[in-house]
């Protein structure tokens, strides 16, 4: 490599253990979103997963919170290029509410207030890797990072963790959500640096 | 698009004491979109990197490309962006990126209200040089929230480009005004917002772009003013 930036050192914190490539390490929890936060009432908010079959699970703010909840240990990492380690989460996980579902849909998509979508293989959302979070180091989800509950799936970037999310659609195809329809990938593992198409 | 090209710095220049453009020769570029972003890489010479992303500010009729950087102090890459690298050093481009927060000339012309804070008003400089290269006639405004004048990023080419009757530029300062301002600085409130950005009922695009808190609560002033939540895109950094 005969390249370099002549007079840049930098920080170097190799190997990190944990650290994806072309990440960074932040302390901080950047917010990044496309347009205003909605507001969205906890008593008029709504969780609903529909599938091909039209078979329709809902549950309102309540009954959410009476569902078991697990508490979540998890590093994070967005898409432009921050991680953040060891971050607090509270929610219910994705197999207890899709738990006995019958259906051939391989993929979902995730809706959100405000009009976000994101797209997830199916596979991705079970096995004890994906959650709908409400708190964040024991306090009510802020609704700048996602409150009252977002999508937690913490083994991809970050914006497959939709905010403010209120319902899975899910389907036989993977169809491009969001930023899935702008540039970004349709699956994103951060550890095979899945950024953009 | 996913690749890292490597790139050339052609030339620097200071917009304030903690911001600068890099102009940067890419082979091969081929352009942007205004409000999109590039990642820029920086390598140690024993192969350490470190990238980040930055807004494009020049224009996208312009064949080359500008980012124009604000110091962090306790960052990593941006303080040798704005204090070190100089003309001919090298650094790796990746993008352009981003399909949500730009601005396409077309023939509808909605109006379009910009509200920067910081800098966060560079990728709005892309929109605001890119309708101003073409003659577009889109009626574009621009809110402007900065500590003080010697903290405005592009102070002086916007003062020339506000003379273009299809732009106005309303100006914020929030600890120290210019000289005979009139008005002692202030903080933005939704009174003052209200009277510097076009009406809901004009069915203006809202581009916001700033540090979180600013954003947040400019994007409030908006639905406030009655603006729908899906005419508002925002672009947030900082922690």
């Amino acid at each position: 490599m005969g390249f370099f930036s002549s007079g840049f050192s930098g920080r170097r914190r190799p190997d990190t253990p944990g650290l994806p490539p072309g990440q960074y390490l932040t302390e901080s929890f950047p917010v990044l979103s496309t347009g205003p936060t909605p507001r969205v009432e906890s008593d008029r908010w709504r969780f609903t997963i529909e599938t091909d079959t039209e078979f329709v699970r809902q549950w309102t703010w309540d009954e959410f919170l009476a569902l078991p909840a697990e508490d979540v240990s998890t590093d994070i990492h967005c898409v432009t290029s921050w991680s953040k380690f060891g971050t607090h989460w509270r929610g219910v996980s994705l197999d207890t509410l899709l738990d006995g579902l019958d259906t051939v849909d391989r993929f979902a998509m995730a809706h959100s207030y405000g009009g976000y979508t994101t797209n997830l293989p199916l596979a991705d959302l079970l096995g004890g890797r994906a959650w709908v979070a409400y708190e964040f180091d024991g306090e009510p989800l802020a609704p700048e990072h996602g409150g009252p509950a977002r999508l937690l799936v913490p083994h991809l970037y970050f914006w497959k963790s939709a905010k403010w999310v209120h319902g899975l659609r899910l389907m036989d195809d993977n169809e491009p959500g969001f930023w899935e329809q702008n540039g970004y990938h349709m699956r994103g593992d951060p550890f095979l640096e899945q950024r953009y198409w | 698009m996913s690749g890292w090209r490597q790139a050339v710095v052609a030339s620097v220049t200071c917009e304030t004491a903690n911001a600068r453009t890099l102009q940067i020769e890419v082979p091969g570029w081929e352009g942007h979109a205004a409000g999109q972003h590039v990642d820029v890489r920086v390598r140690a010479e024993d192969g350490y990197t470190a990238s980040r992303s930055y807004s494009i500010a020049s224009s996208a009729s312009s064949t080359s490309l500008s980012v124009t950087v604000d110091r962090l102090d306790d960052g990593e890459v941006s303080p040798y962006l704005v204090d070190v690298i100089a003309p001919g050093d090298h650094l790796e481009i990746r993008g352009p990126t981003g399909g949500w927060f730009v601005w396409r000339p077309n023939a509808e012309q909605r109006p379009v209200q910009l509200i920067g804070g910081g800098s966060g008003v560079v990728p709005l400089m892309s929109m605001i040089r890119s309708h101003g290269d073409l003659a577009d006639t889109t009626p574009f405004r621009l809110l402007y929230a900065v500590r003080s004048p010697g903290l405005a990023i592009f102070r002086q080419e916007l003062l020339r480009r506000a003379a273009d009757p299809d732009l106005a530029v309303d100006w914020a300062f929030s600890r120290e005004t210019p000289e005979g301002w009139g008005a002692p600085p202030s903080r933005l409130d939704l009174a003052a917002v209200r009277s510097a950005v076009f009406p809901a009922d004009s069915g203006a695009l809202a581009y916001v772009c700033g540090a979180t808190p600013f954003v947040e609560a400019a994007a409030n002033w908006l639905l406030d003013l009655g603006y729908p939540p899906t005419d508002i895109r925002t672009e947030r950094y900082g922690g």
